[in-house]
């Protein structure tokens, strides 16, 4: 197929379909507007469902019934919108349900701004709501991997009946890139024999779909469950991408957008004479920490570049265990890092500064 | 070759348009591209701008911090970016609206009086494809006919009539850009 | 020996943790009798609420979901245009439809989604230990009202049956109660039309069910009864709010 020229939004609701969503929920917020705005046009043409709700809340939780009955369900939003979600993912957590979620981040807190930002880290990667568990958090650097990664969230999701967050952020929702919607090749599923959708032909036990569990043995039984799945997940779907680390001397640790300013400062600091390369975390949970603890092995030490205060950098830590030196630069309120402030940090990174 | 450029101007001259087209039409002669728009509340009524890279190579970054080319069509615009084009970059203004003088010396300056000449080619709400006329003109990103084919599936069979009027128009741009 | 009487096949065989005199058992083998007699069996889905009413999904011999508190209309919405030859209804109490669920019956209702909610109104947070509902009366003793409702700083009761009757998208509401046996047999009547226009896909269909919470009244079963005829019905009269659009 040709290449088409496409919003981040447009192409990540277009490839939803193309993976077959058939139910999306959504409400309105800056800046990833036009993810419903595509899916209002769209879905009707497809005989799919789409509903602007009356909240992010009810939102997410139309997307627990709609997955609970078995449909390929998604929603979007963005930073405040996604707080009010926290709930409802982390029912649908626990029910077990696949869907995927799409998190354009702007820049908070609060209402924040409708800036770019990678602010919502922590909460996307540690769970977000009360209780033990996790999303799968997948983090595209273009729109092409924006619009790839969308088709394989719905895929994991599958799986393994788990909610799957691809984070972004305004500037990936907002720019314009070519994208390919690539035939996708996908992976053979499990029958979900856990819908409740009407119990036909009674030839099976009646379907539940719930997140209560009174019984101190029975919610200690799910939590093994899910602990377990994590670790199944950490080992399967962990993905990472790794540029100019071979001779490396210095690493930037970047994911999504920052990640791009990390490849042009990588290549500007290479022409000053330092050898530098750049880890790019595809999936932000799981966290591809043996990247990092391998990286810790050979270089002098690591740089982390996010549009935040310093939250990805806890794990980049965590990953290299004291090995080397990690440092941190951040911009927050909308800033995009530029190339020369993160190679002036790679500078007093070497100096030891 | 990496081409990073930033189009600014009041919201409604097109300025997000031409980028578009810049873009569209880099990314059909398979070159990398990208087109980061100013978004939010920045767009009503005041000014509105993108960024647009056009590469050989992977694009980096998106944002354009040290432009080789800046087309600006209102006098805010250029006042804010002027500082964003590197040395010796080019620097497309309208000289219709912007009556001030750049201040920077290390920078080549094309003045197109777009407004008048987009009358005279038929509309003014064409000024923004006199100024892109003029860009590729002194640029030579992208062959014109790619332009050309780009806006024909941009407009679509409706606005197909303004097809004449918009090729008029950038070349006008062009002509005064020489 | 003549049958008299059988447990409809809907319920399951667990036992109802509910109180002694509680009115919710009731109305369970309402619902339960209507989806069998309607045929449904293997169409309904419930959603179960967070309240009293919250292991209905145990009791419901259909597939079941357990919805957050409030959010059973937006989960039912999910679930019915992802099936929409379901039968698909919500069984609320008023601290989860009329508090916290507000938002999510009022706009499952303006889209004419094409749900049923059991709306059971016992004037109280019964599994919470009593507490102040947006439908307790005022005067009444709660544990969070404990001088008695004063509408001058905790408002005045939530109509819901009406205030839901103003929105064109409802199609069918109707307020009941189970205090006694006629009002039971109205009751069945209001659960199964609202099933039946459900259904014959004309909107969204709503009963709200007055009911009794003796335990946290603080009243015997019979007492509760009786109390709820005077006390509750002359705020919440009973009767069609509204039917057809």
């Amino acid at each position: 197929m040709a290449k088409v020229l496409m919003k981040g939004n447009e192409a990540i609701a277009e490839a939803a379909i193309k993976a077959g969503c058939t139910h999306y929920f959504g409400y309105p917020i800056t800046p990833q507007n036009q993810i419903p705005e595509y899916m209002s046009k769209r879905m009707p043409q497809v005989g799919g469902t789409f509903i602007q709700a009356e909240s992010e809340v009810s939102a997410i939780n139309m997307v627990y019934g709609a997955a609970g009955a078995g449909a390929r369900a998604m929603t979007s939003s963005s930073s405040p919108g996604i707080s009010l979600k926290q709930e409802g993912l982390s029912y649908i957590a626990c029910a077990q349900l696949p869907c995927v979620v799409v998190n354009m981040i702007r820049s908070g807190p609060g209402l924040g701004g409708i800036l770019p930002s990678q602010g919502d880290y922590f909460q996307a990667t540690k769970g977000g709501g009360h209780g033990d568990y996790h999303l799968v958090v997948l983090a595209p650097s273009g729109v092409q991997e924006a619009a790839d990664l969308v088709a394989e969230a719905f895929d994991i999701a599958d799986e393994y009946r788990i909610p799957v967050m691809i984070l972004g952020d305004g500037m990936i929702g907002q720019m314009m890139e070519p994208v390919e919607f690539k035939k996708h090749e996908g992976r053979e599923l499990p029958e979900k024999t856990w819908a409740a959708n009407g119990w036909k032909n009674k030839n099976h036990a009646r379907r539940v779909v719930n997140s209560l569990y009174i019984e101190a043995e029975a919610m200690e039984e799910v939590n093994r469950q899910l602990q377990e799945k994590y670790a199944e997940i950490t080992k399967k779907e962990t993905r990472v991408q790794e540029f100019m680390t071979e001779d490396a001397d210095y690493i930037i640790a970047a994911f999504g957008t920052t990640a791009r300013i990390a490849k042009n400062a990588a290549l500007k600091a290479r022409e000053m004479g330092i050898k530098v390369g750049v880890i790019r975390p595809i999936t932000l949970w799981p966290f591809p920490a043996e990247a990092f603890a391998q990286a810790a092995e050979h270089v002098k030490g690591i740089l982390c570049v996010e549009m935040n205060t310093g939250q990805m950098v806890e794990d980049v830590k965590l990953s290299v265990n004291g090995k080397v030196p990690v440092e941190f630069y951040g911009t927050t309120g909308g800033f995009v890092p530029t190339p020369a402030a993160v190679v002036d940090a790679l500078e007093k990174l070497k100096e030891g500064k | 070759m990496t081409e990073q450029i930033i189009l600014a101007g009041f919201g409604g001259q097109g300025v997000l348009l031409a980028g578009q087209i810049i873009a569209y039409a880099g990314m059909n002669e398979g070159k990398n591209v990208s087109w980061l728009p100013s978004y939010g509340p920045e767009m009503r009524g005041g000014t509105a701008n993108c960024n647009v890279v056009v590469s050989d190579e992977e694009v980096g970054s998106p944002v354009v911090v040290e432009a080789d080319c800046l087309i600006v069509m209102n006098r805010p615009s250029l006042e804010k970016y002027e500082k964003d084009l590197k040395p010796g970059g080019l620097l497309l203004l309208d000289s219709d609206l912007i009556e001030i003088e750049p201040t920077r010396s290390d920078i080549k300056v094309i003045k197109v009086p777009a407004n008048s000449l987009a009358e005279q080619a038929g509309s003014i709400k064409a000024a923004n494809m006199v100024m892109l006329g003029a860009y590729n003109a002194c640029a030579h990103v992208v062959q014109n006919k790619t332009i050309i084919e780009c806006l024909e599936k941009i407009m679509g069979e409706k606005k197909a009539h303004l097809i004449p009027m918009n090729e008029q128009a950038l070349e006008l741009g062009a002509q005064a850009a020489k | 020996m003549a049958k008299v009487f059988e447990k409809t096949k809907m319920l399951t065989d667990v036992p109802f943790h509910y109180c002694p005199g509680c009115t919710h058992g009731i109305i369970h083998r309402l619902v339960a009798e209507c989806i069998e007699e309607l045929g449904m069996q293997d169409k309904a889905v419930g959603v179960a609420p967070v309240g009293c009413a919250v292991f209905a999904y145990n009791y419901f011999d259909c597939d079941m979901m357990e919805a957050a508190h409030g959010r059973a209309p937006a989960v039912a919405t999910g679930i019915k245009r992802a099936c929409p030859d379901d039968l698909v209804f919500t069984y609320q109490g008023d601290g989860d439809l009329a508090s916290i669920g507000t938002a999510e019956i009022v706009h499952a209702a303006a889209r004419g989604e094409k749900i049923t909610t059991i709306f059971v109104n016992n004037a109280i947070y019964g599994m919470t230990g009593g507490q102040m509902a947006p439908t307790t009366l005022v005067g009444q003793v709660t544990t969070t009202s404990p001088y008695g409702r004063n509408a001058e700083t905790q408002g005045m009761p939530v109509k819901m049956a009406e205030m839901l009757a103003t929105l064109d998208g409802a199609y069918y509401i109707e307020r009941t109660s189970v205090h006694n046996v006629p009002n039971i047999v109205k009751t069945k009547k209001a659960i199964k039309k609202a099933f039946q226009y459900q259904m014959e896909g004309k909107g969204f269909s709503i009963v709200e069910i007055l009911s009794t919470c003796p335990t946290n009244w603080g009243l015997s079963p019979v007492e509760a009864l009786k109390w709820l005829e005077d006390n509750m019905i002359p705020q919440y009269p009973l009767g069609v709010t509204k039917e057809g659009r």
